[in-house]
C-alpha cells in the first residue's frame, strides 16, 4: 500500500468513527449507573457496567409493551404492503389492461405529494370509521405505498413476455403465473420492499403520535419520545431505551444491507 | 392472441391492482384533496363533537394565519432549514460520496455501511442521543470544541444555535442516503477523463468544479430536490429535541400543523397550513427543475 493509500484510508476511518460515534457513545451511556454520564469531561465507557438501565426500562417503564406493540405493527404493515403492492406493481409492468398507462402516469405524479398534506382529513376519516387509537388505524397509511408499486413494476418490467405467454399457452390462469412463476423470480426485491416498509414503520413517528392516544398502544419512538419529555435528566436511561427502540432496525439493516442498497438506487434513479 | 385470452388479461390487470389503487384512493388521494375543502372551514373541538357545528368559512383559515406571527415564525424558520440545510447535507453528502469512492481507499464497503447506519436508526432515539451529545455542559460535541479552545455552546437553549445543532443532527441522520445516490453517478464518471485531467495539471479543486461536477449534475439535482423536501418536512427532530424552542425558535411549518390540529384541534386552520406547506414544495421544486435546465443539468 502507497502512502496515497494510507492517507485516504485513514481519513475514510475517521470519518467513519466520527459518524458512528454517537451509536457507540449510546450503547455505552446505557450500560453506566444513573448519573455517571453528567460529568465533565463526559466518560466514555461504563466505570462498572451494568444492565440495571434495561432491567429498570422493562419492570418500571413496561418498555416490553412497547416493543412487543413495535413488533405487531411493523409485521403488520409489511405483510399488507406486499400483499397490496406487488400483484399491482407486476400488474403495472406486465398485464395489458385498458387506463393502466395513464393510472400509472397520475402514481408517478403523486410520488411529489408528501403524505403529512392529508393528515388531518385522514384523521377525521378514520375518526369516522372508528379506527382512531387502534392499530388498524397506524397501519394504514402502508396500505397505500405508491413506492412499493413503483419498486416493483421496475423489477418486474426486466421478465421476458415469452416466459408469462408460454404459461398461458400451458393452459396457467394469471393468478398462477403471477404465484408460480413471477413471486420466485421477484424474491430479491420483495426482501427490499419488506425491509423498506418494516424499518419505515418501525421509525414512523409522526403518523403513530397523531392515531394512537392509547399509552398501551404506544409503539417504541411515540413511548420514547413521552419518555424523554419527562426524564429529560435520565441519561442512562433514556439511552437504554434508545438502543431498544434503535438496535432491532440496525441489525436487520446491517444482516441484509444488500438488499436495501440496491433498493434505494433501484428507487432513486427514477428520474 | 386470441380475445379471450386478451380479456382474461386485462381483468386479472384489473383485478392485482385494483385493492392497492383502492387503497391510494381512499387513504391518500382523498384525504389530500379533502384538505384543500377542510382549509375553507372551521372545523374545530365543537365540529369534531357535532358536525352540526361546522361552517364554510372561505379563506378566512388563511387571513387569520397571515396575521398570525407563530405562523410566520415557522414560515421563516423552515426556508432558513431548507436555504441552510439543503446546501450544508447536499456537500457533507458528496464530500462524503467522493471520499468512499476514491481509488486509493482499501476496505471500501465497511465505510460505506459504517457511513450509512444512522440514516436507518430511528429518528426520535437518535433524537434523544444528539440532545444529551449537544448539552452545554457535560456533551461531548462541547467537550470535543473545548479540547480546540472554544468555550461552550448553549446550542439547544440558545435561539442562534438551536437552528445550526438540528442541522448538524439531521445531517448527521441523512448524508448517508444522499451519499449513496452520489456513490453510484460518481461511478459512472470514466477515471480516465479525471487522470487526464490531473496529468494536464489540473488541481483538486478544477478537477471537481470542470470534470466531476458536471457529470454529475443531474444526480445532484436529484439529491438537493430529496434534501429540500425533507427540509420541509422537519417534525421529529423539534418535538425531540427543542419542542420549537427556545424562543419559537425551531418551530417548522410542520410543528406547527400538528400543533394547530392535534394540540388546539383547529382542524379547519391546520388544513389551510397543510396546504400552504403543499405549494411552498412544489413551488421551490419547480424552481429548482427550472434552473437546471437553464443551467443544461437535465
Amino acid at each position: 500500500m502507497s502512502a496515497r493509500h494510507w492517507t485516504v484510508t485513514l481519513l475514510a476511518a475517521l470519518v467513519a468513527l466520527l459518524t458512528i460515534a454517537p451509536l457507540l457513545w449510546m450503547l455505552s451511556v446505557s450500560f453506566m449507573a444513573p448519573g455517571e454520564a453528567a460529568q465533565f469531561p463526559p466518560p466514555l465507557l461504563p466505570a462498572d457496567p451494568s444492565l440495571a438501565n434495561y432491567r429498570t426500562l422493562f419492570s418500571t417503564f413496561g418498555i416490553g409493551r412497547f416493543l412487543a406493540n413495535s413488533i405487531l405493527v411493523s409485521t403488520l404493515a409489511t405483510i399488507l404492503a406486499l400483499i397490496f403492492t406487488i400483484p399491482a406493481g407486476y400488474a403495472f409492468a406486465k398485464l395489458r389492461f385498458t387506463g393502466r398507462d395513464a393510472t400509472f402516469r397520475l402514481l408517478v405524479a403523486a410520488l411529489v405529494v408528501p403524505g403529512q398534506i392529508g393528515m388531518l382529513p385522514l384523521f377525521l376519516e378514520l375518526k369516522a370509521m372508528g379506527l382512531v387509537n387502534s392499530y388498524a388505524g397506524a397501519l394504514v397509511p402502508w396500505l397505500a405505498g405508491i413506492f412499493g408499486i413503483f419498486l416493483v413494476r421496475q423489477y418486474c418490467l426486466s421478465i421476458p413476455d415469452e416466459m408469462l405467454e408460454a404459461a398461458r399457452i400451458d393452459g396457467a390462469s394469471e393468478g398462477q403465473i403471477l404465484r408460480r412463476i413471477v413471486l420466485p423470480i421477484l424474491a430479491p426485491i420483495i426482501v427490499t420492499l419488506a425491509l423498506f416498509v418494516f424499518l419505515g414503520s418501525w421509525n414512523d413517528f409522526m403518523w403513530p403520535l397523531i392515531i394512537l392516544a392509547d399509552q398501551q398502544l404506544y409503539t417504541l419512538p411515540v413511548a420514547l419520545a413521552a419518555m424523554s419529555r419527562e426524564h429529560v435528566q435520565d441519561n442512562e436511561l433514556m439511552m437504554a431505551g434508545a438502543v431498544v427502540t434503535t438496535l432491532p432496525v440496525l441489525i436487520l439493516f446491517l444482516a441484509l444491507q444488500r438488499f436495501y442498497l440496491t433498493g434505494l438506487l433501484t428507487g432513486s434513479v427514477k428520474g | 392472441m386470441s380475445a379471450v385470452r386478451r380479456i382474461r388479461e386485462a381483468r386479472a390487470g384489473w383485478a392485482m391492482s385494483s385493492p392497492a389503487l383502492a387503497a391510494i384512493a381512499l387513504f391518500f388521494v382523498f384525504p389530500a384533496i379533502a384538505s384543500l375543502f377542510l382549509s375553507f372551514t372551521d372545523f374545530d373541538i365543537y365540529a369534531l363533537a357535532n358536525l352540526d357545528n361546522l361552517r364554510f368559512v372561505g379563506f378566512q383559515n388563511y387571513a387569520r394565519l397571515i396575521e398570525n406571527p407563530l405562523f410566520w415564525k415557522a414560515m421563516t424558520n423552515t426556508l432558513l432549514f431548507v436555504a441552510v440545510g439543503t446546501p450544508f447535507i447536499v456537500a457533507l453528502s458528496l464530500f462524503a460520496a467522493m471520499l468512499v469512492n476514491s481509488r486509493w481507499l482499501k476496505w471500501r464497503p465497511l465505510w460505506r455501511v459504517a457511513l450509512f447506519a444512522p440514516y436507518v436508526t430511528t429518528l426520535v432515539a437518535t433524537a434523544v442521543v444528539w440532545r444529551y451529545l449537544l448539552h452545554t455542559r457535560y456533551g461531548l460535541v462541547n467537550y470535543l470544541l473545548s479540547l480546540i479552545g472554544i468555550p461552550p455552546i448553549d446550542w439547544l437553549g440558545s435561539p442562534n444555535a438551536s437552528l445550526p445543532a438540528i442541522l448538524i443532527f439531521v445531517g448527521w441522520k441523512t448524508f448517508g442516503y444522499n451519499m449513496i445516490i452520489f456513490l453510484a453517478a460518481l461511478q459512472t464518471v470514466p477515471r480516465e477523463l479525471d487522470e487526464a485531467a490531473r496529468i494536464d495539471g489540473a488541481g483538486w479543486w478544477t478537477r471537481l468544479r470542470h470534470v466531476t461536477l458536471p457529470a454529475i449534475a443531474p444526480t445532484a439535482l436529484l439529491v438537493s430536490v430529496l434534501t429540500v423536501a425533507g427540509m420541509f418536512q422537519l417534525f421529529a427532530e423539534p418535538y425531540v429535541m427543542t419542542q420549537g424552542g427556545p424562543a419559537q425558535s425551531t418551530v417548522t411549518i410542520l410543528y406547527f400543523m400538528y400543533e394547530e390540529g392535534f394540540k388546539w384541534w383547529n382542524l379547519g386552520s391546520g388544513a389551510a397550513v397543510a396546504f400552504l406547506l403543499f405549494l411552498c414544495i412544489l413551488a421551490v421544486t419547480l424552481v429548482q427543475l427550472r434552473l437546471a435546465r437553464r443551467g443544461g443539468a437535465i
